[in-house]
């Protein structure tokens, strides 16, 4: 009977990643913007500076009256070279984006921010991951939108996109 | 006329495929296996003749920038120099997909002419399975990506080739990767025929054996340019990223090179009939897979394919089908396909089983990083990226735990072997893997990981040196050569990783012209920047003088502005010394006159790719000493 299901095995599997490949080509571009997380306060935390030029990140950063965004990226990512862009766009139209680096070394993101571009106003080091864990993501990079009170209100997972820019410029005026 | 000629070849080679997977049935029932041959082989050599015309005519019409052409006007330009106007013929979708189906169809070529060993009945099969793996590709490519369609009217030019695919390295990485991924195709065939005839057989496996190392040296080779690309032009400074699309090559090689490791041990002892059926399915699955993957758009990626969900379903539609098929299959015949007896661990067939062991762990940890962001997004909608740290972490102790048994395994004897004799026998190998270890930390390498990578790779390499040029190396076969051949590649590569990755430094430094900074001993200074014409773009080139010891070298990198299509790339200029390479690559210019120069050095990097090379040498070695010993026993079996 083992034997007998083990020669199944494989075909089993084949007909889960069918499955799978088929809904992901029936929602091939879509995002949704949905998580556990938003409406709650964020976890307290304190986190390292990657250096002495630049403070690093606490959840009282976070509770500044303003609202800030917190993006989570790693320097070994490749979307968040893609989105490297976008953030820069989000800073200059005068938006407050704090980082966590993801299980990344000193060096490796102060190389990746002279050569991707630095719209981070502190950064945080997290050489454990802890931090995605506390804010219940899934995978690097997402990009948090945190209040002045210092609630989340808002995820983006994956890469901030062009088009995701004016949405986040919006919801942040919105909160002010 | 040209391109309808070739677009009515490919229609007629469909029908041959068609004839040759239905007919081949209908005529082996009705006269039997002899007269079936004597429809099928023609037919399967005249769809190889007209695919390759078919392919040769695509070629033309991009060399004569035939802009009529759709295909052409879009990705061609009359400014592109020659190489590229040729090599755009399969830089784009459906000139690729048309390479695929023209390799598939010499291959069923060469399987129909070759494939005499297992009798009549079994070439049969094999002709009818390898014209029904075409169809699907020709049904794909007709329907949905027909490279030869007509723009009326013609534009007077045409839109240009993607820049970064404008390097003689990417140029002939498809091919070669193409060739690889194809040639498991006849594996998949192979596999079929032996399903459906009841034929898992030793003989089986020493006929499908060159047919996997010819198409694994082709993978090798494809995976390793298409690396050594990502090194040089990207300019990211690394030669393996992780991605989707390096993962689906990569698959497709880890299953065909447990495949062949496999397939030894059912060639010699009869062993491991089912498992290593299902690795021929396998390989080529997670080809197809991979292809689907790059070509439906289901992952994002830095290889920035056009995505279009429509052809993704049909190649979904396609996969189901072949693969789902030949699992079917497998799930209802392989229980009846008999085992013998089990064997003992420490013996060369019980090396061979953790071998496959390993390399299966590896394939699931690379499959399981690929495909948890797709499930994850279909599942839940939601996007992540699986990035290095979590390969480092799993790979790495399989990797180091494969090294070391890699050394002892072709020392070890079929049946039973000695753990004694062959310790022995291995001391040098330990005390080469120690010494070097042990040099290495001289000049100054820290990191246990790596230190132990550096051991490992002596240990590895002594051991496949001293089969090549041990006593016995005159009785040596041309198998065996070709399997310490490419053990010492492996061991190659894997010191110039732990070498390259343990004494690797990089910076970035905003310098005016004149101004020098200094990077692993090296002096370094920016000598200045200036314009530079290109035949389809113009370039800032900068000139970069690095002084080392009293040899002064200039490096030039360049950022290249393309006006079609409108892109910007950067050429790495890469300094390559017998110790490391270093390279250097031109960053924005800044309005204060600075401009960011990255340098980046890298101690012994080329022995990466120069061990991946001797590791696809000793495959091709093992392919055609695998021909000759056939000849041979073709010959013995006469007389």
């Amino acid at each position: 009977m083992i034997r007998r299901l083990a020669l199944i095995l494989p075909l089993a599997a084949f007909v889960i990643f069918v499955i799978i490949a088929i809904g992901g080509l029936g929602q091939p571009q879509t995002r949704q913007i949905e998580s556990r997380l938003v409406g709650e306060p964020v976890p307290d935390f304190v986190l390292e500076p990657m250096s002495d030029a630049r403070p690093g990140l606490s959840s009282a950063d976070l509770k500044s009256g303003e609202p800030v965004l917190v993006n989570l990226f790693g320097s070994w990512c490749l979307p968040c070279r893609i989105e490297a862009p976008q953030l820069d766009r989000l800073a200059e139209a005068g938006a407050t984006i704090h980082a966590v680096a993801i299980r990344d070394e000193p060096a490796a993101v102060a190389d990746f921010l002279s050569r991707y571009g630095d719209p981070f106003a502190h950064i945080g080091m997290d050489p454990r991951g802890r931090m995605q864990i506390e804010f219940g993501a899934t995978g690097v990079p997402e990009t948090y939108l945190i209040d002045g009170d210092g609630i989340i209100r808002g995820q983006w997972i994956g890469e901030v996109r062009e088009n995701d820019v004016a949405e986040i410029l919006a919801a942040m005026e919105a909160l002010r | 006329m040209l391109a309808e000629l070739a677009h009515f070849s490919l229609w007629i080679a469909a029908a041959l495929a068609l004839a040759q997977a239905l007919g081949g049935e209908v005529e082996l029932r009705r006269a039997g296996e002899r007269k079936a041959l004597g429809l099928l082989v023609p037919a399967a050599w005249a769809q190889a003749l007209l695919c390759t015309l078919s392919f040769g005519i695509l070629i033309w019409l991009f060399a004569v920038s035939d802009f009529s052409v759709e295909l052409v006007a879009s990705n061609s330009h009359t400014d592109k120099p020659f190489l590229y106007k040729l090599t755009g013929a399969w830089a784009n979708h459906e000139g690729s997909m048309l390479l695929w189906v023209a390799v598939l169809a010499i291959f069923g070529g060469a399987a129909a002419w070759r494939g005499t060993a297992l009798g009549p009945r079994f070439r049969v099969r094999l002709i009818q399975a390898m014209g029904g793996i075409s169809l699907g590709f020709y049904t794909y490519l007709l329907v949905s990506s027909n490279p030869f369609l007509r723009l009326d009217p013609a534009p007077l030019e045409g839109n240009g080739l993607n820049p970064l695919l404008q390097d003689p390295g990417l140029a002939f990485h498809p091919p070669l990767l193409y060739v690889g991924y194809v040639g498991l195709s006849a594996t998949f065939a192979f596999a079929i025929a032996a399903l459906i005839e009841r034929q898992v057989t030793p003989a089986w496996a020493r006929a499908v054996r060159p047919w996997v190392l010819t198409a694994w040296s082709f993978l090798t080779a494809g995976i390793l340019l298409g690396s050594f690309w990502a090194y040089y032009e990207l300019g990211w400074g690394g030669w393996w990223f992780w991605d989707p699309v390096e993962n689906a090559s990569l698959m497709p090689w880890l299953a065909a090179t447990a495949l062949f490791h496999s397939v030894g041990v059912l060639a010699t002892r009869g062993s491991l009939k089912n498992w290593t059926i299902l690795l021929a399915v396998i390989a080529f699955s997670l080809s197809m897979m991979g292809t689907f993957i790059v070509r439906s758009g289901l992952l994002t990626s830095v290889h920035a394919f056009a995505v279009d969900p429509e052809r993704g379903l049909f190649l979904l539609v396609l996969l189901g089908i072949y693969i789902g098929g030949a699992l079917t299959l497998y799930a209802v015949r392989a229980s009846t396909v008999a085992e013998s007896a089990p064997f003992r661990p420490v013996s060369r067939e019980g090396a061979l089983v953790m071998n496959n062991l390993i390399l299966s762990a590896i394939l699931g940890v690379v499959f399981m990083g690929t495909m948890y962001p797709v499930a994850l997004e279909a599942l839940a909608g939601e996007r992540v990226s699986v990035g290095p740290p979590y390969y480092n972490t799993a790979l790495l102790p399989l990797l180091l735990v494969l090294l070391l048994l890699m050394a002892a395994g072709p020392f070890l004897k079929w049946r039973q072997a000695s753990l004694k004799a062959v310790g022995t026998r291995l001391i040098p190998a330990l005390v080469v893997g120690a010494v070097l270890a042990a040099v290495a930390a001289a000049f100054g390498m820290r990191g246990v990981l790596a230190l132990v990578g550096v051991a490992l790779a002596g240990w590895l390499g002594a051991a496949s040196v001293m089969i090549v040029a041990g006593p016995k190396a005159r009785r040596l076969s041309a198998s065996s050569a070709g399997t310490a051949i490419s053990h010492l590649g492996v061991a190659i590569m894997a010191l110039g990783i732990a070498i390259s990755s343990a004494g690797s430094e990089e910076r970035t430094f905003p310098l005016r012209p004149g101004e020098t900074a200094s990077i692993a001993g090296f002096g370094v200074r920016l000598d200045g920047v200036r314009p530079i014409a290109g035949p389809n773009y113009t370039s800032l080139g900068g000139q970069v003088s690095i002084a080392c010891g009293d040899d002064i070298f200039t490096l030039r990198p360049e950022r290249r502005a393309f006006v079609a299509p409108m892109q910007v790339t950067t050429e790495t200029d890469i300094l390559a010394l017998l110790s490391g390479n270093l390279y250097a690559v031109l960053g924005e210019g800044g309005a204060d006159g600075r401009w960011q120069v990255r340098l980046h050095w890298q101690p012994l990097v080329a022995l990466i790719w120069i061990g991946g090379m001797i590791g696809a040498l000793g495959g091709a070695v093992a392919a055609a000493a695998g021909g000759k010993r056939r000849a041979r026993e073709r010959r013995e079996a006469r007389a």
